[in-house]
């Protein structure tokens, strides 16, 4: 079932997420980023398009201080991640959940307490009946409820995806990154996938910043397209725009 | 040459940063008490069998090898007492936790390593939590705790393996068997030897999770923490036993 998309944006619109001119290198000749700016408003879906390599996971590390950027600004709720201490970061980061490639689950740990980790240590007037009672929520939004007490490694592609979800929306984010959500799966779990970002979304009121080469899932999803090229952003605008776009390079993305 | 050089110096400056951030977050507030719990039964309990079968062989052996020399010199009575403090000073504290460096070190370097490279640690820390007070401060507590604890149970095992090799050329009771084992150890015998064994246990942890923890993406670099964990975490049980052996023969 394809859910309608029914977020319309006022342009007045302050940016929620905001880079500028944002640099990264590694070592002295490999620059990733050149002066990377996006904007990301509150309630948008952007997608980040580009060719491997074109620091696309770079920036959205950056973003949650995972990775600390040569030069430039990242605002995030309207605070410049690089200037705030390990306690402000990590105000910030309750505020972020990020979707991992390959869902990062623990592996030591059961689905339920994947889930019951982060909640635990960040809500700690929960009973362990209230934290079960969430985990069992968050896994129905999912669609996973029958995986609880399996291991990440009793889990298909998937499911770990989203197993992975679940535990960044047990923390009730209201931005979520996604790092490339269905790669390595089959079309229908990707289209599937691509259904949960965006019925999240509704439900959640959340931002989304996903990073894909999925096409499908770019269309499914996106409010606003970025397509990057050699570090900085060639192309944007919605789906259709760039579709149509009269650059070849551009074009070639959508064939 | 130089480069190689120089990537053990960083090596060397990048462990050492390490080990400050490492005391730095032990006193920061909420500790994880589950976790080190956890991890005092991973490393404790689960290594008993391993240094129980190794202490016995190590008391057994001794006492087999030792036992023609003393005969010679008509001193076979003194053999309890020398294989006990062979086995309490020196044999069993570094043997004990050359073992634990294979086991425990490899095994805090491959996970740690292998939680690095699936992003584990990244969704740690973007979820707030510190996985360096999580992951590191855990194990290295726990290891320090546990390796001493080992080698006492080594030590034990050990001359109850003295007592077996013993009694296949005589037949002395485990009484009296006993009695000449505490007759010649002294207080300066067992004292310095537990303190070095806290410094084995640091150092096995330590190494492990630096190894671990400071892995470079890819699957390959996990085999590399692992095995390079080992093979430091015993030369620097060495450097501490030399060093230990040192300052003992300095103060008693």
């Amino acid at each position: 079932m394809k859910l309608p998309k029914n977020h319309i944006l006022p342009d007045n619109d302050a940016p929620i997420i905001e880079i500028k001119n944002l640099y990264k290198s590694f070592g002295k000749d490999n620059h990733v980023l050149k002066g990377l700016s996006f904007f990301v408003k509150k309630g948008e879906n952007l997608v980040v398009l580009g060719k491997s390599g074109s620091g696309k996971s770079i920036a959205i590390k950056c973003l949650v201080g995972l990775m600390q950027a040569d030069n430039g600004t990242i605002n995030v709720f309207g605070k410049d991640i690089a200037k705030l201490d390990e306690t402000g970061l990590n105000e910030i980061r309750l505020r972020i959940g990020f979707l991992f490639q390959n869902g990062a689950l623990y592996d030591s740990m059961s689905v339920r307490e994947n889930l019951s980790f982060p909640l635990m240590r960040h809500s700690s007037s929960l009973n362990p009946i209230e934290v079960d009672k969430a985990v069992i929520d968050i896994l129905t939004s999912v669609g996973l409820t029958e995986a609880i007490d399996k291991m990440p490694s009793e889990l298909s592609g998937g499911m770990k995806k989203r197993v992975g979800l679940a535990r960044t929306l047990i923390l009730k984010p209201e931005i979520l990154l996604y790092d490339e959500p269905t790669t390595g799966l089959d079309t229908i779990t990707s289209r599937e996938i691509s259904e949960l970002i965006l019925s999240i979304q509704q439900k959640y009121k959340t931002t989304s910043i996903i990073i894909t080469h999925d096409m499908a899932c770019a269309k499914q999803t996106s409010d606003r397209i970025v397509i990057l090229k050699d570090g900085i952003v060639n192309a944007e605008g919605t789906y259709d725009a760039l579709e149509n776009s009269h650059d070849e390079w551009v074009r070639s993305f959508f064939i | 040459m130089v480069i190689y050089l120089k990537s053990i110096f960083t090596d060397a400056g990048n462990l050492i940063l390490f080990t400050t951030r490492f005391f730095r977050e032990i006193v920061k507030p909420l500790f994880e008490t589950h976790e080190f719990i956890k991890q005092c039964y991973v490393i404790g309990y689960k290594s008993l069998p391993l240094v129980a079968v190794t202490g016995f062989i190590m008391g057994l052996v001794l006492t087999l090898q030792s036992r023609p020399t003393l005969s010679k010199f008509g001193a076979e009575s003194w053999l309890p007492g020398m294989v006990a403090l062979s086995l309490i000073r020196e044999i069993a504290p570094v043997i004990t936790a050359l073992i634990c460096a294979g086991k425990v070190s490899s095994g805090i370097g491959a996970e740690l390593g292998s939680m690095k490279v699936t992003e584990q640690i990244d969704a740690m820390e973007v979820s707030a939590i510190n996985p360096f007070k999580y992951l590191v401060v855990t194990r290295i507590l726990a290891a320090t705790l546990m390796i001493p604890i080992l080698v006492v149970f080594a030590d034990a095992i050990g001359i109850l393996g003295g007592y077996v090799g013993f009694n296949i050329h005589s037949d002395v009771n485990m009484v009296r068997y006993n009695a000449q084992v505490f007759e010649s150890l002294d207080f300066i015998d067992i004292f310095p030897a537990t303190i070095k064994t806290f410094f084995f246990g640091f150092s096995i942890g330590l190494i492990g999770c630096y190894k671990g923890f400071t892995a470079s993406n890819g699957t390959e670099s996990v085999g590399k923490a692992a095995n390079s964990a080992v093979v430091l975490a015993s030369l620097i049980i060495f450097i501490i036993d030399m060093l230990a052996v040192q300052i003992t023969d300095l103060f008693f």
